[in-house]
């Protein structure tokens, strides 16, 4: 509901001289609400800006989307990104600007007398409120659905380390379940580090993988194509008895790939290999 | 028509690929690397392709029939360097070129042809003629 210029502007005029008043009956109200976990001091301050912005914007114009409602549109988004990364519910932060109605009608009630026309100014009023408040619900949503998006990138890049184990030796301990974006991530920084290291080895350690389906064996098997196609051998280790039976029951094919139970017997394995090579060029330079 | 230079060292050719693969370019390679092989008598190749972004199924498969014309003519080929993403981008594709050996870094390559074949590293004086003598001269 739009409000007409003669509104706006004895809202304006209200807010201003509601003044302290009405921003200490503001601060009142959300601080009941928020029960204690912002200071009176640092909530006063907020809102006491956020009045002035409502001020602003009410004497430029009714409009909350267009240009005159821009500063007011920036406080709000302010508002509700901080109370999001601070934890405060949805409610609570919507209700931090819905709470301007009830100072606004105590003012009223002391001052105007309650004829029609003050009845009628306050439902429009009470209508632009509310789609403040409805812009910081948006706000607050849209904060927090940012806040996941990071939290899942800084978990895939912490959940995917590619340790050295010995010299041309690197291994990849797999945590948590292995699904496409993982697999990729995973695949992509084995794949760099063998390159920057120049290991020929590499071990897929996956004790840590709590089920393997065949879309998990396709990923490692994937893994282990793309390095081989670079020139590195992949041993997959850490193989659990449970998830040797679903393996062999799903009638997933390993191939030519070397599969060892644990980490220490996949190490072995490769000193094996590389001491052997050591010794066939010792044999040969020894001649 | 640009040409991929292939150098001789020791008993190893090698060739690094540092232009855009082209189907021409890629034929071309097949042809100037046997005709090398046979002149030269090396018993090695290897390809760098380091510097490719892009190794299509074409070039794939002209390395495979470089690895088996090389085999032919008693030579071993080595493809190394292939960047991570060209790996990813062939295994998506399916493409796990059969046949041909791969090292990381033209270091392990030229030590991996010296495992299989007995070659010496070209800079192991000490047993180049020992080399010399069991190497049975090219077709």
């Amino acid at each position: 509901m739009a409000l007409s210029t003669d509104e706006v502007g004895r809202f304006a005029g209200l807010l201003e001289r509601g003044g302290d008043t009405l921003t200490a009956a503001w601060t009142e109200a959300v601080a009941t609400s928020l029960r204690g976990r912002l200071s009176h001091a640092e909530l006063h301050r907020q809102l006491a800006e956020l009045q002035k912005g409502f001020q602003a914007a009410l004497a430029e114009g009714s409009d909350l989307d267009g240009d005159a409602g821009a500063e007011l549109r920036a406080q709000l988004n302010e508002l509700s990104s901080t109370r999001a990364r601070q934890g405060f519910t949805a409610t609570e932060t919507a209700v931090s600007v819905f709470a301007l109605k009830d100072a606004v009608l105590a003012i009223l009630d002391q001052g105007e007398g309650a004829d029609s026309t003050a009845l009628r100014d306050y439902v429009a009023f009470s209508g632009f409120v509310d789609r403040a408040g409805l812009f910081t619900f948006d706000s607050y949503v849209r904060a927090r659905e940012e806040l996941i998006s990071d939290q899942a990138e800084q978990l895939l890049e912490l959940s995917t380390p590619v340790v050295k184990l010995w010299e041309g030796v690197v291994a990849v301990p797999l945590v948590g379940t292995l699904d496409s974006a993982r697999a990729q991530v995973v695949m992509e920084r084995l794949l760099q580090t063998l390159v920057d290291t120049g290991s020929p080895y590499a071990i897929i350690d996956i004790t840590g993988v709590p089920a393997v389906d065949t879309q998990v064996a396709q990923h490692i098997l994937k893994t282990v194509v793309a390095a081989r196609l670079m020139g590195a051998d992949c041993i997959i280790s850490g193989i659990r008895p449970q998830i040797a039976q679903t393996i062999v029951a799903l009638g997933i094919e390993f191939g030519d790939i070397a599969t060892k139970s644990s980490l220490a017997d996949a190490l072995r394995h490769v000193l094996r290999l590389t001491d052997a090579k050591a010794a066939r060029r010792g044999a040969r330079r020894g001649v | 028509m640009e040409r991929v230079p292939v150098l001789k060292i020791g008993d190893i050719l090698l060739v690094s690929i540092q232009i855009d693969m082209e189907d021409q370019v890629a034929l071309q390679l097949q042809e100037d690397l046997a005709d090398r092989i046979v002149a030269t008598g090396c018993h090695g190749v290897i390809i760098d392709i380091s510097a490719l972004d892009i190794v299509d199924s074409f070039v794939g498969r002209t390395l495979a029939t470089i690895a088996a014309v090389s085999r032919v003519l008693d030579a071993e080929t080595v493809v190394v360097g292939m960047r991570p993403a060209v790996a990813i981008t062939l295994v998506e594709l399916g493409l796990s070129l059969p046949g041909i050996r791969t090292a990381l870094n033209v270091e392990l390559g030229m030590e991996l042809l010296a495992l299989e074949r007995d070659f010496d590293l070209p800079d192991d004086d000490d047993e180049a003629d020992e080399a010399g003598a069991t190497v049975v001269a090219a077709p």
